[in-house]
């Protein structure tokens, strides 16, 4: 195992190296800033879904799942239109994205938690039921998201449309350094749950009987994940299966329960997937596609490939 | 008695939305009006009443398909097929009439209903609710494939339009289609006992001496027809094709028979007042059907999930 | 000491439990009988806090249930739930070794794996330790489960209907190992059953519960007769007596 982590960060270099050298012209001070800018935002958002789904699927047991099925993307769409509602567009494009993003990670981590606390509470083992729930929300959220820009104003119904595709290519670089806070905080929190992690990785009846309180860990669990996700979300739009292709390649990669050693290479493969995907994209291929549509293609696949073999 | 009330609602329905429009007509003469509402309204209406009534059988049928309750055509890649049926048509023959590009995205349609079933089937019964999930991620599959065609291809926007169901854009001369659509959801009434058998599971069919394959395929077939021409000419419509059967089911019970009717009638008064709706909330501008029924649909879904469930689950 | 107080528990508007009032001292064996849907599993699941108490009270050796803190009562109390579905992909080694949890949150001392070893061999599971939990037969997974449960080293051992998937040789070899730990260790188990043979073989206490109150109560020999089986089981079986015990003609 310790080999195989290893392994994957030297391939991780060499995308980053690629990534930054590959196809480069002009003036290199130039590039490697503009393009070494773009590699950390990739990275943040790597780590941000790919630690985020895993202990999703930890806390529900079940890896076929992400927090994007469950409409935690969808919710922070809300957020953006709610606000455009409240303020008005001109004001809204003229906060600051820094607070903007602040603000929207808040109301996110609240709506996600109100949301879900209550589904936990009526329905604590029922994880079927919370799901559909959650992806039947994310229509209804969607819907009521186009429903009040179109109620605003139907011809800024642009600016939010603007939002909902994801874009590795083009990050707002002043969201990085909030972003990057939000991500280690969390990132530190989670690294030190890695124990815990495992043990309530045994479902909610054994973990109590370990000692694991059921409904307190499940609540910092889903405080994390409603903080990656945000940044993720806010960073580059949504991505639904990234975090499913991320943690199940890992799963495959490294077959053991021990988030100690889950969590580094979840991390190194995302950072592989993205930087690697991203870069095949922009400099070797000059595809004009988005990577989350490419991703979302792959990442779906995978998905159904992945159920196949577990009903089997 | 309950069959004559919803019946009186579609009536009313259908009555409002003739008036309801961009050109006031009150007051005016009928010969002043006609053109109006021969090109424009009566054709909206039609749309929008015959989208409904035959989603919503579509979905009776693929829930009896399915035995499982919580499954629509249109969220479960039947839909999705549909628009990459199309957008494949307008790439590879461009000429095309529009009767054949239709009868391309019910193939795919089918293709991909075939897909569904062929996935879930190995899904146990001990989990109902994956069955849904399946097949809405299935569905994201299926649209994330059209996109990055699209995307290649510079036809984002029509894609667009296919994935959110509209009515504003019903003319004479541009729904008729739809018609056909009404009309296989009729047929299938034909047929109708074969599928309340079929719903009560594989022992008793096969017991019953049911050719289970043959009526199968005769569902599929229905629903993908039902599914690309509503694709093509309105745009893609979730939930109705899910909730309406749940929301008869309890009052009329499982028999297809006494339950189709009831379907058909409840899923065009649904999307119909779904347009209306949208018509009328920040007229004169218009919210899509889709949307509206996006947010009523998932609302009702909702409760009949925590709600009703003593039923439903 | 387990003292149940006046717990009563509903779900949705449905009566489970109606005021069940129950002491179980320390050493023996409990077992807990009764016909389906008579609260054995919800009274079980109420005391291990699987679920929240609704009314009443219940402690165990003097920590209130719903006031001791989740990892105390961990070390005091094991239980092994009914359905278990453990997702990820473990060995049998690695989960009877998450029984040492409690005490060492993640950073096992050699102690710690002297207890696992210990567990293994004392569930006769030393053969499958490396092997996957998903590769195992029904029986050999309940006995990973009940090893796990034995490492956790608890004073109060509480166990779920635990012969469900077992075959006979199974079933007595799980009962006598349970035996030994309540009368060599003094440890208190108590055990929700089917078979009122297995009760009555094994147990030093049967607390029998219909309807969600507790209807029959004592030792084996005095509780098990024909009109217990009458009243609690609605059935005509009768009870012979082999070797002093009483048996079930079924």
């Amino acid at each position: 195992m310790r080999l195989r982590l290893v392994g994957l960060s030297a391939v991780l270099g060499l995308c980053m190296l690629g990534y930054l050298v590959i196809g480069a012209r002009g003036d290199w001070g130039f590039v490697l800033a503009f393009r070494g800018q773009k590699l950390l935002a990739l990275l943040l958002v790597g780590v941000a879904i790919a630690w985020s789904t895993l202990i999703f699927q930890t806390l529900t047991g079940n890896r076929i799942l992400t927090p994007a099925i469950m409409g935690f993307d969808a919710l922070y769409m809300l957020g953006l239109g709610l606000l455009i509602w409240v303020l008005g567009v001109p004001a809204y494009l003229a906060i600051p994205p820094q607070v903007m993003m602040l603000g929207n990670v808040a109301l996110l981590c609240l709506g996600a938690l109100g949301l879900f606390g209550l589904v936990l509470r009526a329905n604590g083992r029922d994880l079927m039921r919370l799901l559909l729930t959650g992806v039947v929300l994310s229509v209804l959220i969607r819907s009521l998201t186009g429903f009040l820009m179109r109620v605003i104003d139907p011809n800024e119904y642009a600016v939010l449309q603007g939002a909902a595709f994801a874009r590795f290519s083009n990050v707002d670089p002043d969201l990085l350094t909030i972003a990057g806070g939000i991500t280690a905080i969390c990132g530190i929190a989670i690294w030190r749950m890695r124990h815990r992690l495992d043990v309530i990785g045994l479902g909610p009846d054994l973990a109590l009987s370990l000692g694991e309180p059921g409904p307190r860990s499940r609540r910092a669990v889903l405080l994390l994940v409603s903080l990656l996700v945000a940044v993720s979300t806010a960073l580059v739009g949504p991505v639904t299966f990234l975090g499913l292709l991320v943690t199940n390649l890992t799963y495959l990669l490294f077959p053991t329960h021990r988030h100690a050693v889950l969590l580094p290479a979840t991390g190194l493969v995302a950072g592989i997937v993205l930087i690697g995907g991203q870069g095949l994209l922009e400099h070797v291929m000059g595809l004009t596609t988005p990577l989350s549509v490419v991703i979302e293609a792959v990442g779906g696949l995978s998905f159904l490939v992945l159920l196949l073999r577990m009903l089997r | 008695m309950r069959s004559g009330l919803s019946l009186l609602a579609v009536a009313l329905l259908a009555l409002v939305s003739l008036g309801v429009g961009a050109i006031d007509l009150w007051p005016a003469t009928l010969a002043e009006i006609w053109p109006v509402l021969r090109d424009s309204r009566l054709p909206r209406t039609c749309a929008a009443l015959l989208t409904g009534a035959s989603l919503a059988v579509a979905g009776q049928i693929m829930q009896q398909i399915a035995r499982n309750r919580f499954v629509d055509p249109m969220t479960s890649g039947t839909g999705q097929g549909a628009a990459l049926g199309i957008l494949l048509a307008v790439l590879v023959m461009p000429a095309a009439p529009i009767g054949v590009q239709m009868g391309m995205a019910s193939l795919t349609a089918l293709a991909a209903s075939l897909g569904f079933f062929a996935l879930v089937r190995r899904v146990p019964p001990t989990q109902p609710l994956l069955i849904p999930l399946v097949g809405l991620i299935y569905g994201g599959v299926i649209w994330a494939g059209t996109t990055f065609v699209a995307y290649q291809t510079d036809l984002l926007q029509f894609v667009e339009i296919w994935m959110n169901g509209e009515f504003s854009g019903v003319m004479r001369g541009r729904y008729e289609l739809l018609w056909l659509a009404g009309l296989a959801a009729a047929l299938i009434y034909v047929v109708a006992d074969q599928f309340s058998i079929l719903g009560l599971g594989d022992a008793v069919s096969v017991n019953l001496g049911l050719n289970h394959r043959q009526i199968v395929l005769t569902g599929l077939v229905m629903i993908s027809v039902v599914a690309g021409l509503t694709v093509v000419t309105v745009g893609l419509i979730p939930f109705v094709g899910l909730v309406v059967p749940n929301l008869v089911s309890q009052s009329t019970g499982d028999n297809m028979r006494r339950a189709l009717p009831a379907t058909a009638l409840m899923g065009g008064a649904l999307v119909l007042g779904a347009d209306l709706l949208g018509r009328l909330v920040i007229h004169p501008f218009e919210i899509p059907a889709g949307t509206v029924i996006g947010i009523v649909g998932a609302g009702l879904f909702l409760w009949l999930l925590y709600g009703a469930r003593g039923h439903a689950a | 000491m387990i003292r149940i107080d006046a717990v009563c528990h509903g779900i949705g508007g449905q009566p489970i439990l109606r005021d069940v009032s129950l002491e179980i001292g320390k050493g023996g064996i409990v077992a807990l009988v009764g016909p389906n849907g008579a609260g054995k599993s919800t009274l079980l699941s109420l005391i291990a806090r699987l679920q929240p108490l609704q009314t009443g009270r219940i402690t165990v050796d003097g920590h209130v249930i719903g006031q001791v803190r989740d990892d105390v009562l961990a070390r005091t109390l094991a239980i092994l739930p009914q359905h278990l579905d453990v997702a990820s992909r473990l060995s049998v080694r690695d989960l009877v070794g998450f029984g040492r949890y409690p005490y060492h949150k993640g950073r096992p001392t050699p102690q710690d794996l002297v207890r696992v070893d210990a567990a293994l061999a004392a569930f006769e599971l030393d053969d499958l330790a490396a092997r996957a939990l998903d590769t195992l037969s029904g029986g050999q997974r309940q006995r990973a489960f009940v090893a796990m449960a034995y490492a956790q080293d608890t004073d109060y051992l509480l166990l779920d209907e635990p012969l469900n998937n077992l075959d006979i040789a199974a079933s007595r070899g799980l009962m006598h190992r349970l035996r030994d730990l309540a009368r060599q260790d003094g440890r208190t188990v108590v055990i929700v059953l089917h078979d009122i043979n297995y009760a009555a073989a094994y147990a030093d206490r049967i607390v029998a519960l219909k309807s969600g109150r507790v209807v029959a109560d004592g030792a084996p020999g005095a509780v098990v007769t024909d009109a217990f089986l009458r009243t609690v089981f609605d059935t005509d079986a009768t009870v012979a007596h082999v070797q002093g015990r009483p048996m079930v003609c079924v």
